[in-house]
C-alpha cells in the first residue's frame, strides 16, 4: 500500500498557473535569478568541470585500455575494500554518532564541554596527523597494537586497519547531524508513548527511531562519502599492500606518480559512478523515510 | 482465544463505566484518589498537601493560575512526575511509584504529542498494539476499536491522514480517541483546549463533555480559564500555589466561594478593601453584611451584577459605559483610584451614567473574607 504524501490534500492550482513559465514563479522573496545564477556558475567551476575534465581524459582511452586499468584485478579489489571499508566505517559511526548525539543532547555530565569538543577534532585535524597518531597507537608496538598483538589480533597494517582510520574521520558527521534533530524531538511524544503503555524499547522503536531516520540517513551518507574519499589518514595505518590492503584513491595516486594518468582517470571514473550511486540510493531512502513523517 | 469484542468494549467505558466492578460503583468510593500528595521544586513548592478524590464517571476541573500546581498534580497522577510525599491511588490500590505505563491512564497532552510519522489510525491503536502478545487484541479487533473511537470522535474516513493534514481540532480529537483506546482508568487532560482558537474552543468543550459521557471515564482536566472549568465540569478542584482553596460544583464555587482567592479567581467579582466591624462591612458608605468575619481590614468580592445605582453609597466615577445586549457594563474607579466593573440592567437611569459622571452604588450581595 502505497502511504498518502503528507501534502496530498493541497488545493488544486489556479487554472493560469499551469501556463507560468516553467522557472520564473511570481515571489514575494525576489532572488530567484540570482541565488540560481550563482550556483550553478559556483558548482561548474568548482565541481563539474573538474569532474568532467577526469571523465573526458578516460574517455579518450580505447576500451580495452580503460577496461585494463579500470577493471585489472588489483583495481577491483582497492574498489572492494574502498566501498566496503567505508560502508562499514559508517554504518559503526550510525550506531555510536547516534549513542554519543544522544548522549550529549539528553544528559548533562561533567566534561560534556570537553566530550563535544572532541567529537569535532576529526573535522579540524590534518587527516595525515591523524593517520600518523592512529598508526602509532595501533601499531604492534604501539599501546593499543601492543595490548593485542600477544592476543594475536593485528590491527594496523591491515583491512582493520583501514576500517579504524575511516570510524576516526566519520563519527563527526553523524554525531552533528542528529544533534540538532534530537534536540528537537518533543518529549511530550515519549511520555505519550509511556502512558501508552509502551516500554523504552517499544518507544525507541516505533517512537524514536522513525523521527529521526532521515537525519541519520544524511549523517549515514556524509560519513560515507567522506571514507570513500578519505585518503591521508589512511594511507599510515594501512599498510597499503595490493591485493590486501590498499584503497582506491591510492592506487589513482601511485598511477599519477608513475605519470599514468589515463589510468588513473579510468580508476576515478569507476569511483565517481560507484559513489554517485550509492548517494543517489540514500537519498532515495531518506525521501522515503522523510514522506513518512 | 477468540476476542470478545463486547467485552472489551465495555471495559473500555464505551458502553458502561467499569465492569471490573459488580453493578453500579458506589458514590463514596473513588476512582482515583490522592492524599498529602507533597513536591518540591527548586525553589519552590509545586504542591503542598493536596488531596483529592476523583468520583468514578465524573468530570473534574483543575482550575488555577499558572504555577498553581495543576499541571504537576496531573502529571503526577498519570506517572509522569513523583511526588516526594503522599499517595496516588487508584480503585484502592497504591500506585504512587508506578511507571506510567503501568498504570493504564489516558493522558491527553497540550500539544497533543501525536506521532507523526503514524495515520490517525496507527496512532489510535499504538496503545493497543504495543502490548505483550498474550494481552495484544488481534488485528481484525484492533481495526475494530479503531473504527468504533473514529466514529466516537466523529472522523471516520480519515484514518489514513497523517496527523499533519489534520487541522488543531481534529488532532485534539484524535488525540483523545488515542488515549481513550487503552481502555483508561482515569481520562487525564492538560489544558486541553489551550492552543486553539474560541470558536473551535466552544464546540470541542461540547464534544468533550459528549465523549466524556459515551465514555463514562472518569475524567480530570487542567485549565486557567475559569469560564471553561464552570461550563464543563462537574466539580472543580481551585488550586493556588500548589494547595487546593475548594473543591466544589461550579454553581457552590460561584456562590458560596470558601475564600478569597476562590472569590477573587472565580467569576469576575471586584474586590473591594474595606473592613468589618460588628458583622459588617465598610468601604466609605457601602455597607455589606459580614456574618461571622472578624472585626479588621477585610476584602469582600462583589460580581459585577450585585451592584445597584443609589442615592448614596460608594462614590463612583464613570469612565467608560457599553451596552451589551440586555445590560449595562459601567467601568468606574472609586475615590481610591480602585477599579471597578459594574452590570446593570439595560436602560437605568441611562442619562446620568456618562463619561466622568459621578453617582453613588451600593452592593446587594457579596462575599466577605478577612483580610490576610
Amino acid at each position: 500500500m502505497v502511504a498518502l504524501a503528507p501534502h496530498a490534500g493541497s488545493p488544486p492550482r489556479h487554472p493560469s498557473a499551469a501556463r507560468r513559465p516553467l522557472f520564473r514563479r511570481r515571489s514575494a522573496v525576489p532572488g530567484f535569478a540570482l541565488t540560481l545564477g550563482t550556483t550553478i556558475l559556483i558548482l561548474s567551476l568548482v565541481v563539474l568541470i573538474p569532474v568532467s575534465a577526469v571523465v573526458i581524459r578516460a574517455a579518450g582511452m580505447t576500451p580495452e585500455a580503460f577496461a585494463a586499468a579500470a577493471f585489472s584485478r588489483r583495481a577491483l579489489h582497492a574498489y572492494y575494500l574502498s566501498f566496503g571499508a567505508s560502508f562499514l566505517a559508517a554504518m559503526v559511526n550510525g550506531v555510536f554518532g547516534a549513542l554519543t548525539a544522544w548522549a550529549l543532547v539528553r544528559y548533562s555530565f561533567p566534561g560534556k564541554a570537553l566530550v563535544n569538543a572532541i567529537v569535532d577534532l576529526p573535522f579540524a585535524l590534518p587527516t595525515a596527523v591523524a593517520g600518523v597518531s592512529l598508526a602509532i597507537l595501533y601499531a604492534p608496538t604501539g599501546w593499543v597494537g601492543g595490548f593485542l598483538a600477544p592476543f594475536g589480533i593485528k590491527v594496523a597494517y591491515n583491512p582493520t586497519g583501514v576500517l579504524i582510520a575511516l570510524i576516526f574521520i566519520g563519527l563527526p558527521f553523524v554525531v552533528r547531524t542528529l544533534e540538532p534533530v534530537l534536540r528537537d524531538l518533543p518529549i511530550d511524544v515519549e511520555e505519550a508513548a509511556a502512558t501508552l503503555g509502551a516500554g523504552r524499547f517499544d518507544t525507541i522503536r516505533r517512537v524514536i527511531v522513525p523521527a529521526i531516520l532521515p537525519a541519520w540517513l544524511t549523517g549515514f551518507a556524509l560519513a560515507f562519502a567522506r571514507a570513500v574519499g578519505e585518503y591521508g589518514s589512511v594511507i599510515f595505518i594501512a599498510g597499503n599492500m595490493p591485493f590486501k590492503s590498499e584503497i582506491a584513491p591510492l592506487l589513482i595516486a601511485q598511477e599519477l606518480e608513475q605519470f599514468d594518468s589515463a589510468a588513473a582517470s579510468a580508476i576515478a571514473v569507476v569511483m565517481l559512478g560507484v559513489a554517485f550511486l550509492m548517494l543517489l540510493l540514500i537519498n532515495g531512502l531518506q525521501a522515503w523515510a522523510r514522506r513518512k513523517t | 482465544m477468540p476476542y470478545d469484542l463486547e467485552h472489551k468494549a465495555s471495559e473500555a467505558g464505551l458502553t458502561a463505566p467499569s465492569n471490573a466492578l459488580e453493578g453500579p460503583p458506589p458514590e463514596d468510593r473513588a476512582a482515583v484518589s490522592v492524599r498529602g500528595l507533597k513536591k518540591q521544586f527548586a525553589r519552590y513548592p509545586a504542591l503542598n498537601d493536596v488531596s483529592i478524590d476523583v468520583r468514578p464517571g465524573e468530570l473534574l476541573a483543575l482550575l488555577g493560575p499558572s504555577g498553581s500546581g495543576k499541571t504537576t498534580l496531573l502529571r503526577t497522577i498519570a506517572g509522569l512526575e513523583f511526588p516526594d510525599e503522599g499517595q496516588v491511588l487508584f480503585d484502592d490500590v497504591d500506585v504512587t511509584y508506578a511507571s506510567a505505563a503501568a498504570r493504564r491512564v489516558g493522558f491527553v497532552f497540550q500539544q497533543y504529542a501525536l506521532f507523526r510519522h503514524m495515520t490517525v489510525a496507527k496512532n489510535i491503536a499504538f496503545g493497543l498494539s504495543v502490548r505483550k502478545r498474550k494481552d495484544r487484541p488481534n488485528r481484525k479487533a484492533i481495526d475494530a476499536r479503531v473504527a468504533e473511537l473514529l466514529k466516537l470522535i466523529e472522523l471516520e474516513g480519515l484514518g489514513k491522514r497523517y496527523p499533519a493534514q489534520l487541522s488543531g481540532g481534529q488532532r485534539q480529537r484524535v488525540a483523545l480517541a488515542r488515549a481513550l483506546a487503552v481502555s483508561p482508568r482515569v481520562l487525564l487532560l492538560d489544558e486541553p483546549f489551550g492552543a486553539l482558537d474560541a470558536t473551535v474552543r466552544k464546540s470541542l468543550r461540547r464534544e468533550l463533555r459528549r465523549i466524556h459521557n459515551a465514555a463514562g471515564v472518569a475524567t480530570v482536566f487542567v485549565t486557567h480559564d475559569q469560564e471553561e472549568a464552570l461550563e464543563l465540569a462537574d466539580r472543580v478542584a481551585v488550586l493556588n500555589l500548589g494547595r487546593i482553596e475548594q473543591i466544589a460544583a461550579p454553581d457552590v464555587l460561584r456562590n458560596h466561594p470558601a475564600t478569597a482567592f476562590v472569590a477573587g479567581f472565580v467569576g469576575e467579582a471586584n474586590r473591594l478593601e474595606g473592613a468589618a466591624r460588628g458583622g459588617v462591612f465598610r468601604l466609605g458608605a457601602l455597607e455589606l453584611a459580614a456574618e461571622g468575619v472578624a472585626d479588621g481590614p477585610a476584602l469582600a468580592f462583589v460580581r459585577p451584577d450585585q451592584f445597584e445605582l443609589a442615592g448614596q453609597g460608594l462614590e463612583i466615577t464613570v469612565e467608560r459605559v457599553t451596552l451589551a445586549g440586555l445590560i449595562t457594563r459601567v467601568d468606574a474607579i472609586d475615590a481610591a483610584g480602585h477599579r471597578l466593573e459594574i452590570a446593570l440592567p439595560r436602560g437605568t437611569e441611562a442619562g446620568a451614567l456618562v463619561h466622568g459622571a459621578k453617582v453613588f452604588v451600593k452592593a446587594v450581595g457579596g462575599r466577605v473574607f478577612p483580610a490576610t
